[in-house]
């Protein structure tokens, strides 16, 4: 728990390895939002025989890869304002019904990035007091996803666990996040409890234990 | 005999008088009014009430009226301009900050008759507790707060009351339109569109083809005309740049 250990480098998944382990999570028939951030890694990790709909908040279901320079529409941007493209069979809709699609429940898993998490799912990720404040989707999405996936690393830049308590930053939603996957371990979220289900490679018990800021427990074979 | 096209943008958009709310379409400058905004930018229109979902970073339109200070409120959910929050925090202009998928909700139930709704986005957080600062004063203290939302539980969970919104004007952009009024967008460009052209009493809407009566099926049309007052070409010129995009500081 001291200042030192925490700051000692240690050897974990990358960015893009936390999108590669949370892309073998994603089962079939699947739609899913993506955030901006280690989220847009995901897609390239996403096994051959997992067909999964991605939908973005400005009207498409079905997003595909970046649109190739020189073969940018600008009528085709993701939520990002990026030039994409579609898959075979997309759909695009208008951002009422877009939002509809999310707050329904017709979203199955929403991937985010975060500030802090708290212990029993409270998510902070839109604002930074004295910054400019912007939320975009985000509140919708964690209001309206069956499943929040938080991205992140176990630390931020200062050293300072992710997983706290309670938040300090301003909430982006109360309750809603059902899952986390960082560098260093996978936590579920079950019934307000936060529990510990997957060491990353070569990490300890010990190394996961002090970089987090709040109680948990180890539930290593969880169901499903 | 209907005839909703108009030639003349600047003419069309002069009924638009200073202090109008108005809702405008577009995600980026995908789906964005440039040619509306254009001629919206050349009359001396100040203290407007701005719904849009975001403020492109390239000046022009909107970007262009908030450098000019002549937008009060802005409605949105990722500003993103940075020159819009020095404005913002020095007091100057007015922020209503409401999740995307609320604004978007908004707008289609004000065109929809319906003058709100229990929505469970942003329970919980500083958006509705009443905590968000509207608006600044010059030496940087608070002078508003966004208002707390009723709540509501439904199936043991929190929900906020959002109100519908219905603008004085909207200006949205299609792909085709007719002389009915009835618009076809194409890809994501559709996105706020059709719903800022509901939600307005009157509401402009800009095209990139004007279409004969009964070119577009009626299964192919996105929007009615029945939502649409006046329907202009989009001009190859738009979207033009400010003259000093420095004229803030």
């Amino acid at each position: 728990m001291t200042q030192a250990t925490a700051q000692t480098a240690i050897s974990g998944r990358s960015r893009d390895g936390i999108a590669q382990r949370l892309a073998a999570d994603l089962r079939d028939g699947y739609v899913v939002n993506l955030g901006v951030g280690i989220p847009l890694l995901i897609p390239q990790y996403i096994p051959p025989d997992v067909e999964v709909i991605l939908h973005a908040e400005n009207g498409v279901l079905g997003l595909g890869p970046l649109a190739a320079p020189g073969h940018e529409d600008p009528d085709l941007t993701d939520a990002g304002k990026q030039p994409v493209t579609l898959i075979t069979g997309a759909a695009i809709v208008d951002s009422a019904m877009s939002f509809a699609v999310v707050r329904g429940g017709h979203l199955d898993v929403t991937v985010l990035g975060a500030l802090q998490v708290s212990a029993r799912g409270d998510l902070a990720n839109w604002y930074v007091p004295g910054k400019n404040p912007a939320v975009g989707g985000a509140m919708d999405l964690v209001a309206g996803a069956r499943e929040v996936w938080v991205v992140m690393e176990q630390v931020d830049r200062a050293g300072q666990p992710k997983i706290v308590r309670r938040c300090t930053f301003p909430l982006t939603g109360r309750e809603v996040v059902t899952r986390v996957y960082t560098d260093l371990a996978v936590f579920h979220i079950v019934d307000g409890e936060l529990r510990l289900t997957e060491y990353a490679p070569g990490v300890t018990p010990a190394e996961v234990r002090e970089r987090t800021g709040a109680r948990y427990v180890e539930d290593l074979n969880p169901e499903g | 005999m209907i005839d909703k096209f108009r030639s003349d943008a600047a003419a069309a958009v002069g009924a638009i008088p200073s202090g109008a709310t108005l809702a405008v379409g577009g995600f980026g400058s995908s789906g964005r009014p440039d040619t509306l905004l254009d001629a919206l930018c050349d009359l001396d229109r100040r203290d407007l009430h701005v719904i849009v979902n975001n403020v492109g970073g390239d000046f022009t339109g909107i970007g262009r009226l908030l450098l000019e200070r002549r937008i009060r409120r802005l409605t949105a959910s990722f500003p993103v301009l940075p020159e819009f929050y020095d404005e913002y925090f020095a007091g100057r202009v007015e922020l209503e900050l409401i999740p995307q998928g609320t604004l978007a909700e908004r707008l289609r139930a004000g065109g929809a008759g319906i003058p709100a709704f229990f929505t469970p986005s942003g329970a919980g957080t500083m958006l509705a507790d009443g905590t968000f600062p509207l608006g600044y004063q010059a030496d940087g203290a608070v002078a508003d707060r966004m208002p707390e939302r009723e709540r509501r539980e439904f199936g043991g969970r929190e929900h906020i009351l959002e109100y519908g919104i219905v603008a004085d004007f909207a200006l949205v952009k299609a792909y085709q339109g007719d002389r009915r009024g009835n618009l076809r967008f194409r890809l994501s460009a559709r996105n706020f569109n059709p719903l800022a052209a509901m939600s307005g009493r009157h509401t402009f809407a800009e095209v990139e083809h004007l279409v004969g009566t009964g070119e577009l099926g009626p299964d192919d049309i996105h929007l009615p005309g029945v939502f649409v007052d006046e329907v202009l070409l989009k001009s190859e010129l738009s979207p033009r740049k400010p003259a000093t995009a420095e004229c803030s500081s």
